[in-house]
């Protein structure tokens, strides 16, 4: 691929119409990053790993909508399949809670957590209105996907998106995945299936979105915020002023949360939407 | 792949991978591409996304395939013959077939011998005495000078009795055996039917799901037809793609892993043959039309030769048919199900396995842990314990009752030697050594050469009955005791015995004894220049290294034959040598120079169109696809049989509901039986792989344990509910052989079937567990429940279609 430019913004395009679920984008991940994993434990077959974690930055969500009788299913409508990811927002919520400053956005305007200025606060995990950061037990800082820093900065592409067979997951500079993605939803339509649609493309969801989405149904059933509720609170007022104290707000919010998370012997972070 | 040959010639997917992002229709059967070959379905994706390519899926079961598929047909697992036969009924009843293809490239026109019959499920030249069909009793009628007649019009040429045979396979008849509802199936002909067209192209991709049942070789015929019918082999974006399981399993085929075969598809002497006359007269196909250009028939003594010559150097002579009496004649079947059967019966002393466990291949683990039980050693090279390995330990067995020695030898994995791959599509692929190998192990090819080297010693020493076979064999190496792959691969390439040099095709190859050629088809993958399954001129520059823009990328490695990317792809150009579709070209004619460009040619290169032109088939009799061939054991048409184990009788012929070819291990050898029936076991089960597997070896990757930790079996959500089961649950399912105590995963994708009025319900069961690996308690073989039964020609076992019952625990 082409040279990959300090300065230039990058992301995901996660394309879910081509996914095919074989979580080569998990274990790639793993492997890259060196992450030992959670210890093996039954799911519900096919899913085993549940969720994004400390310990995995990438994870497949399998949806089966497959009716018993045999019908025209096709077309990625009846057993979706969606490789989920940190979303590196634009209005980061993580980055805006986080007191040390751990949280960062780097030079290919991505959402980064510096392990070694993280505090353990928690806040960012309470903050994150997608559930994708976790503390990790054995290092005691909050990991999540870094969309590979540490490959970006040598040139290379995330582990994920080399992995990926079919190209379901795309790495690239944000303006021409876009436009890729613009012309795939627009494909798709033109093919007949209008469930097609793009999420996090443009700044409906959190001001944009680095790692973006192509879905086959509404974002509640990959269990997403929709339009509506995936916005700051600060956003649902144009003024700036507002926005700074929105911010306020939900840093104070998630510092309480986490607080009372820290109390509390089974934690149950809450997203930080509801702020 | 023995149906692949029957049909056109040669035993190997016709075209190649990056090859499929070329078709406008793509039909899925009896495979699961998106799980078993996930990287190689990129070039499925591509097709849909770049040209809006239509994949249908034909599956029992709703898969990862299925989930990106157009359509999924849910067919009853080894109905397929069903499927295809309705599609060839609708092509020809709306005379969609691609009528000047069919004319010129496959041998419809041909007429068949009046002895010809197919009455209540039985061909013509059975032997109920050996319970087994007489091929030769298929045959054209031909003149004195042996050349078919030639009638298309004919009652009895190839495509009216081709007509006749599938006229009893309509839309409602399909509905009845398959289960796919006639409104959807016509729906699907139609769209297949539209690939009859010049500028349409159809591509079916198949795997062991259509291989590993008793009429497996006829499932994958009938497609081969279908697929001859609307033009669609030889052609960039059709053909008949065979998904090899394994990295090497094509290369291992090429090299005679099969016992009936040598390397390059030469046959295994059989007994009575005294000479290389005898040989090559019962073996090569005879020419049949005067056009045909019958390659492999016309070449197989200098093929032959050529391999004694490198087997026995010296020892081979014109004076004693070169070596040719040295070659074993084996008169039984020796295959996969034969050897467990023969340690059964304590006719077998000792057992070597490399690269593969036979206690969790089975089928029926249980009854292959008694044949391992009866042999006095057994010798696992491996580099990892396995479930033969450990076979004296596993669940249920008392080691003290187990007399059988274990040598566990410690192999190195591929990635601790060089050496190559090839791939489905036929591309050998040279790889290097990324590990040293760890502590002592060995390359499986130097414990083989050491041990060959100490047999021999001891021949030397003590003589025997016939220590020739054994003391003339060449072990040409620089150190014979560990042969380098690399001066193998010299060695499989051959060369000119007189000036030392290697060949750069097998066309070089002569019946004198003065050429050597380990496996003729691969004879110019490593020319004097070097290697060339090296090369990797790829997409980092495409346009140079892909001339014609049909991803064929010659210099990428090398495909077997002399690097042709398309096999028959005559058949992609007119008669006038002019592509069927201008857009999708495999080889075109060019008049002012006299050759044919594009792909290599699977053709003489400068032979011109024109009425007297050789035929476009060059590796049959026929000069042209078989749609009538007598090359398989069960019938010259594919005809639809039930598994041994079927909930139903064969709505077709009631009365010959299994195929009559089929070889009954157990009855024969006068074992209790082994099958079970719909009264006890009511549902049908099939086996199969998931993606985050492979097979057995990765209960050694912590990644994928993690990804798929425990052994579960897949429940249709209606009977699920039947039975009060939930996912997570803990089930018994079990067929007449064994069980397994398993978790369940109740799913819509496994969904109830009418079969001929009558609902059934298929469990799905993955095969990757046993009481070997990294995650302990997961003991339960999946092949514990398959039957101990084979197809009637290959053998291979039916692990996709049997019959069982599920409990709740």
């Amino acid at each position: 691929m082409a040279e990959i430019t300090p300065g230039r913004a990058y992301g995901f395009f996660t394309d879910t119409s081509v996914c095919i679920g074989c979580k080569a984008c998990e274990v790639a991940c793993k492997e890259w990053n060196q992450l030992p994993g959670n210890a093996p434990a039954f799911g519900d077959g096919y899913d085993n790993t549940g969720a994004l974690d400390a310990q995995n930055w990438r994870h497949v969500q399998f949806l089966d909508q497959v009716p018993d009788r045999t019908e025209n299913s096709g077309r990625g409508k009846a057993w979706l399949m969606m490789s989920d990811v940190c979303k590196h927002c634009k209005d980061a919520s993580c980055l805006e809670v986080c007191p040390t400053d751990a949280i960062i956005r780097t030079e290919f305007d991505t959402v980064y957590i510096q392990p070694d200025v993280c505090n353990g606060c928690r806040d960012c995990v309470a903050a994150c209105p997608y559930d994708v950061i976790e503390m990790d037990e054995h290092t005691g800082v909050a990991q999540k996907c870094t969309l590979c820093y540490d490959r970006l900065q040598g040139g290379m592409q995330p582990a994920c998106a080399q992995a990926c067979p079919t190209d379901s997951i795309q790495f690239g500079p944000l303006d021409e995945l876009r436009a890729a993605a613009r012309r795939r939803v627009g494909d798709l339509h033109d093919q007949g299936v209008p469930e097609a649609r793009l999420y996090g493309e443009d700044d409906a969801v959190y001001g944009g979105l680095n790692a973006f989405f192509l879905l086959m149904a509404e974002p509640e059933a990959y269990k997403l915020p929709n339009e509506k509720n995936a916005v700051l609170p600060s956003r649902n007022n144009a003024g700036g002023y507002l926005a700074a104290f929105g911010t306020a707000v939900l840093a104070v919010l998630g510092g309480l949360l986490a607080f009372r998370k820290r109390r509390d012997p089974e934690p149950e972070p809450e997203g930080g939407e509801e702020g | 792949m023995v149906s692949l040959a029957a049909t056109f010639g040669r035993g190997a997917m016709t075209n190649h991978w990056r090859d499929i992002r070329h078709a406008d229709v793509i039909l899925v059967n009896g495979a699961n591409p998106a799980e078993a070959h996930p990287v190689g379905f990129r070039w499925l994706m591509r097709a849909k996304t770049d040209r809006g390519a239509k994949i249908i899926h034909a599956d029992p079961r709703f898969t990862r395939t299925s989930a990106v598929a157009d359509t999924h047909l849910r067919i009853r697992t080894g109905s397929d013959v069903a499927y295809f036969g309705g599609l060839i009924n609708y092509v020809l009843g709306n005379d969609l077939h691609h009528r000047e293809y069919v004319e010129f490239a496959t041998n419809a026109g041909l007429v068949v011998k009046d002895s010809y019959s197919f009455d209540e499920g039985l061909f013509n030249g059975f032997d109920e005495a050996t319970g087994a069909y007489d091929p030769t009793a298929w045959a054209y009628e031909t003149d004195a000078d042996g050349n078919a007649r030639v009638d298309i019009d004919h009652p009895r040429s190839v495509l009216n009795l081709l007509r006749a045979h599938y006229s009893r396979y309509t839309p409602e008849m399909v509905e009845r055996i398959t289960g796919i509802p006639r409104e959807q199936f016509l729906e699907v002909a139609r769209l297949v039917g539209t690939t009859g067209r010049p500028d349409k192209v159809m591509t079916i991709v198949y795997a062991v799901g259509l291989t590993h049942h008793t009429t497996g070789v006829q499932l994958i015929r009938s497609g081969a037809i279908l697929q001859l019918l609307l033009g669609n082999m030889g052609r960039p974006g059709g053909g008949m793609n065979a998904e090899r399981g394994h990295a090497n399993i094509q290369g291992n085929t090429d090299h005679a892993i099969s016992w009936d075969i040598l390397p390059g598809y030469l046959k295994v002497p059989a007994p009575g043959q005294r000479n290389l006359d005898d040989y090559v007269a019962q073996s090569a196909s005879k020419k049949l039309r005067p056009n045909a250009v019958n390659f492999f028939g016309e070449n197989y003594r200098r093929f032959m030769v050529s391999l004694l010559k490198t087997w026995y150097g010296d020892t081979a002579t014109a004076d004693n048919e070169f070596a040719f009496d040295l070659l074993p004649k084996p008169a039984a079947n020796s295959s996969w199900i034969s050897i467990f059967d023969q340690a059964l019966r304590g006719r077998m002393e000792g057992l070597i396995l490399s690269g593969m466990t036979a206690t969790s291949i089975g089928p029926d683990s249980n009854q292959v842990l008694q044949a391992l039980s009866k042999l006095k050693w057994l010798c696992v090279m491996d580099p990892f314990r396995t479930t033969s390995s450990e076979f004296w330990n596993a669940p249920g067995m008392n080691p003290a009752d187990v007399r059988t020695e274990v040598f566990m030898l410690p192999a190195t994995h591929w990635i601790e030697k060089d050496g190559s791959f090839t791939n489905s599509g036929r591309w050998a692929q040279w790889k290097e050594q990324v590990l040293p190998p760890e502590g002592e192990s060995r390359h499986d090819h130097w414990i083989l050469a050491d041990l060959f080297l100490r047999v021999r010693a001891l021949y030397e020493a003590q003589g025997g009955r016939f220590p020739d076979p054994v003391r003339r064999l060449t072990m040409d190496y620089r150190d014979p005791r560990r042969p380098e792959l690399d001066e193998i691969a010299r060695e499989i390439n051959g060369r000119d015995l007189g000036t030392g040099e290697r060949l750069t095709t097998f066309a070089d190859l002569a019946d004198d004894g003065t050429t050597t050629a380990g496996d003729w088809i691969y004879t110019g993958h490593y020319p004097p220049e070097g290697n060339l399954t090296k090369r990797r001129d790829g997409v980092q520059d495409p346009e140079k290294n892909d001339p014609t823009g049909m991803g064929f990328y010659p210099n990428w490695a090398w495909s077997w034959p002399v690097n042709r990317r398309v096999l028959y792809n005559r058949a992609s150009a007119d008669p006038s040598g002019r592509p069927w579709d201008p857009d999708r070209p495999g080889i075109v004619w060019d008049p002012a120079t006299r050759t044919w460009t594009g792909d290599v040619p699977d053709y003489p290169p400068t032979a011109a169109p024109g009425p007297d032109a050789p035929l476009p088939f060059i590796m049959t009799g026929e000069g042209t696809g078989r749609i009538f061939s007598n090359g398989v054991a069960d019938g010259p048409f594919p005809e639809h049989y039930e598994p041994v184990e079927s909930p139903v009788d064969n709505p077709l012929h009631p009365g010959q509901s299994t195929t009559p070819a089929v070889y009954r291990y157990d009855e024969r050898a006068g074992r209790p039986n082994r099958f079970g029936t719909v009264a006890d076991y009511p549902y049908i089960a099939t086996s199969y792989r998931l993606t985050e597997h492979e097979h057995y070896v990765t209960q050694n990757v912590e990644q994928l344990v993690r990804l798929q930790p425990e052994a579960f079996v897949e429940v249709p959500a209606e009977l699920a509910r039947e039975k009060g089961i939930e996912t997570g649950d803990r089930v018994r399912v079990s067929s007449k052989r064994g069980k397994l105590e398993v978790r369940a995963v109740v799913t819509g994708r496994l969904g109830p079937l009418m079969i001929d009025g009558r609902k059934v319900y298929q469990i799905g069961i993955p095969i990757h567990w046993g009481f070997v690996g990294i995650n302990t308690g997961q003991h339960w073989l999946a092949n514990a429940l398959t039957p101990f039964v084979g197809d009637a020609s290959s053998r291979t076992p039916e692990f996709k279609a049997f019959l069982v019952n599920l409990e709740k625990m």
